[in-house]
């Protein structure tokens, strides 16, 4: 059998060109000499690597490696780069570190430049809660209306991104608690029905017809109004929002209202002094103003 | 118990093998019992019934066959061992499917999360380890062991060596799929990636692949033919070189034989460069050199021309087998990975352009003289297309090497659209070309049941294919562009989530191609099950019959 395996090899028909003269199950090899466009483009990519090798750092060696002709080194290029912004961003906020709120709003290039400083700033740290241009999730406050829970003057803006809320690492933070009316036995399952009833006429929401309003109002002058105040209308200095508009941080339904009631309301923000540097946290300030609802 | 048993027909090899199934049975049931992880002790319970069965079988098998051993020719000819191949045959076209269908759903939980649907068993961390697995190892692994099995036998004109080990091999792979498989599903694994299951795993697919090779060399070893073909040049490589690199990058030490859970020995940055020494050379070796194994064999056999160039088989097997070790590092440009290993992960990713196209050239250029039939043969036509997929993804990976290029490329959905692009044109579809030449040789059919499904099914699934790579692309260029841009100010353009943002519609087009994909492979599984059925009727209208029978 392995005879006629070596027999001279035969030449193919269709191209002209000799086979190898070795069969397996049928398959014929062609003794077709290397296309010369790939083995030359195979030289140059080999004269290109070795070049390359010669210019950056390559050949480990027993402690160290070869340094190349260039000295490039991915590290101090990326320096050299963080080194270029950080120059152009000193200078920017050296502008901005000294100028008071009025003066950044009246001086149109500070201003621009407390915009996009803040805007980047917000992008990184901000939006995963507030989301993009700040429009709030449930929960997590829109900052782009002029409803605002702690105030909305720059200097009340800055104090929340400084120290953030009901947040016990920072002294300072802001402190404000709905309490757990009902899991705590404060008030009575029927109680907090009438109050939600109650709390929904403020609004202008709809009230069932059965509502005993009165009661209502009994039970929400002696509880709710020391912090959200008589009418409802809510008291930034303690953070207890307004009642009587149509900005729900957790919806307006009867659901989330009652859950309110019964297990109370903390939702914490972060402090960002020492995480972001004073001139990011004003020009955050700037920018989170600038959304549609600063005072 | 083997002195129950009649001794003059069991062989020491079936003592052997029998003893140790029956002993792994034992030791599995043990761990089962004793260990305090339910996962762990459902993946014990497995090996225990499947060793136990594997037990039986041996025994069972050397009882009932008599003393005389299976002949290795008859009247002549080979008596070759199709039944393994078979069975990988089918395995593969499973978890194909299985494997599409999962990628499908995780393109989709990316677009819309809301298919997590809360589980943490089908979220998106646990079920992209499952597809990536179930398409590469499994629906890749499975063909590669039908089309190696049955390619070193016809080129050799040889019996696959030994009578229980092919089947080891093909059962004991599939095994550890199911383990590997399940695991991610229960929260298993060792998070690395293309290297998930943990230590167990490991160790019984290293057994598993220590046999298969040996079943791979011993075929060789009793070849008829005076030289070794060389597709069996590239299984030989992808067999030897993954060995080595599921050892390397699976160095583990368990926390206990009852604990599933093991701690790696590299650290830090070393690991890292052990992670991508084999992630890289998973797709060289497992997708590439594996995979043009069944190139070498199966365009020449179908379109029934010589191999364009012996010679050129040759250099491009050593030249690719030397270059791709050394390419990892790119993976890991701009990172703690010194200086001098992005270097030479980057060069040696150039050099190998050429050694690569080498194989696209001679997959290509042997259809000279027989380009006519790209017309009438959808399945070859499948096969010169995917080799057309491997040119192009093989240019595409050393431009990508390049530190510039690779700084805009890095972490976008770009490796996704240049993995894909190798994934579903050149090892999709280089494999559904082997598959369907197969399947009709092998259950003895004289073509497949309809040529125009075949169609149908290159035509939808290249459709999918060049959606899903163009919005990957897309979208991988304008993320980076996101990511890099600056205001003139100085600041970053773009917060983290404007980018994801900016995904969304690429994310549905992504979805929709891999759908299609998924159908092609659909038809494909009912045409192939209506070949096995052999319906008749269908066969006379099919266009196969044009075709004179490859066999």
């Amino acid at each position: 059998m392995a005879d006629d395996k070596h027999t001279p090899p035969e030449v193919d028909r269709l191209t002209g060109i000799a086979t190898t003269g070795h069969e397996w199950d049928g398959i014929k090899e062609l003794n077709t000499p290397l296309p010369r466009w790939w083995l030359w483009t195979f030289y140059a990519t080999i004269i290109w690597a070795i070049g390359y090798m010669v210019f950056y750092p390559a050949i480990p060696l027993i402690s160290s490696h070869t340094v190349g002709l260039l000295g490039h080194t991915n590290r101090a290029a990326v320096q050299v780069e963080l080194a270029k912004l950080e120059t152009q961003r000193t200078i920017q906020a050296a502008g901005l570190a000294n100028a008071s709120f009025e003066q950044i709003k009246a001086n149109p290039d500070l201003n621009r430049i407390a915009l996009a400083r803040g805007k980047a700033a917000f992008g990184d740290n901000c939006m995963g809660c507030h989301g993009a241009g700040g429009m709030g999730f449930v929960g997590y406050p829109n900052l782009a209306d002029d409803d605002w829970i702690w105030g909305g003057k720059p200097e009340q803006i800055q104090q929340t991104i400084l120290h953030g809320i009901r947040w016990e690492q920072s002294t300072d933070t802001r402190v404000g608690n709905m309490p757990a009316f009902g899991r705590t036995g404060m008030l009575k399952r029927d109680e907090i029905a009438e109050s939600v009833e109650y709390v929904r006429s403020l609004a202008g929401l709809d009230v069932e017809k059965s509502a005993n309003l009165a009661k209502g109002k009994e039970v929400f002058a002696a509880n709710c109004a020391s912090c959200h105040g008589d009418e409802g209308k809510g008291n930034q200095e303690l953070g207890a929002p307004s009642l009587t508009d149509a900005i729900w941080l957790y919806g307006n339904s009867r659901a989330a209202m009652t859950e309110g009631l019964v297990n109370g309301r903390a939702g914490a923000m972060p402090s960002w002094s020492g995480r972001l540097d004073p001139v990011t946290i004003k020009a955050l300030t700037v920018y989170v103003g600038s959304l549609g609802g600063g005072q | 118990m083997a002195a129950t048993l009649p001794a003059p027909q069991l062989k020491i090899t079936d003592l052997g093998a029998g003893i140790a199934f029956g002993a792994l049975a034992l030791l599995t049931l043990i761990i089962a019992g004793k260990t305090e992880y339910p996962a762990y002790a459902f993946h014990a319970l497995v090996f225990a019934i499947a060793s136990g069965w594997a037990c039986f079988k041996v025994f069972d098998n050397a009882t009932s066959r008599g003393p005389v051993a299976i002949p290795q020719e008859i009247g002549g000819k080979p008596n070759y061992n199709m039944g393994p191949v078979k069975f990988a045959t089918i395995a593969a076209m499973f978890w194909g499917i299985a494997g599409f269908t999962v990628g499908l759903v995780i393109a989709l939980q990316l677009a819309f999360p809301v298919f997590n649907f809360e589980l943490p068993w089908i979220s998106f961390g646990r079920l992209r380890p499952l597809h990536t697995s179930a398409v590469i190892f499994a629906f890749g692994g499975n063909v590669l062991l039908a089309t190696s099995f049955y390619v070193v036998q016809k080129t050799s004109r040889a019996r696959l060596a030994g009578d229980i080990a092919p089947w080891f091999v093909i059962l004991g792979y599939n095994l550890f799929i199911v383990i590997a498989g399940t695991g991610y599903l229960l929260g298993i694994t060792q998070g690395k990636e293309y290297a998930e299951p943990e230590w167990y795993a490991d160790l019984w697919l290293t057994v598993v692949w220590v046999v298969y090779l040996l079943v791979f060399l011993a075929t060789l070893w009793k070849r008829k033919e005076p030289h070794i073909y060389v597709a069996n040049w590239f299984y030989l490589g992808f067999i030897v070189t993954i060995a080595v690199l599921h050892l390397g990058n699976n160095a583990t030490i368990p926390v206990s034989i009852f604990s599933p859970k093991s701690y790696i020995v590299w650290s830090g940055v070393q690991d890292a460069m052990f992670q991508w020494w084999y992630g890289h050379n998973a797709v060289g070796f497992f997708l590439t050199a594996g995979f043009l194994g069944i190139m070498y064999y199966f365009i020449p056999k179908r379109a029934e021309r010589p191999v364009y160039s012996y010679r050129l088989s040759i250099i491009h097997f050593w030249s690719l087998i030397f270059l791709y070790i050394w390419a990892g590092p790119h993976h890991l440009h701009y990172t703690a990975l010194p200086d001098w290993a992005q270097t030479l992960g980057m060069t040696f990713s150039i050099m190998l352009w050429m050694p690569s196209w080498g194989g696209m050239i001679n997959g290509l250029l042997t259809l000279s003289g027989a380009w006519d039939k790209l017309r009438t043969d959808p399945v070859l036509r499948m096969m010169v297309v995917s080799v057309a997929f491997y040119g192009m993804s093989t240019f595409e990976g050393p431009l990508m090497s390049i530190k510039a290029v690779n700084s805009l490329s890095h972490y976008t959905d770009w490796t996704i659209g240049h993995v894909h692009s190798g994934a579903l044109g050149w090892v999709g579809y280089i494999s559904f070309g082997a598959i369907y030449c197969l399947v009709p040789w092998l259950w003895n059919k004289k073509s497949l049941y309809s040529d125009r499904l075949v169609n149908w099914h290159f035509w939808i699934s290249t459709l999918g294919i060049v959606l899903y790579i163009t919005a990957m692309w897309v979208s991988g260029i304008l993320q980076g562009l996101m990511w890099r841009a600056y205001t003139p100010l100085g600041f970053l353009e773009y917060s983290f989530i404007e980018t994801v943002a900016a995904m969304k519609p690429f994310y549905v087009i992504r979805a929709l191609g891999g759908g299609l994909f998924l159908a092609g492979a659909l038809i494909m599984a009912y045409n192939l099950w209506m070949t096995v059925r052999g319906a008749p009727e269908a066969r006379e209208a099919s266009l196969g019959d044009a075709l004179p029978a490859t066999r």
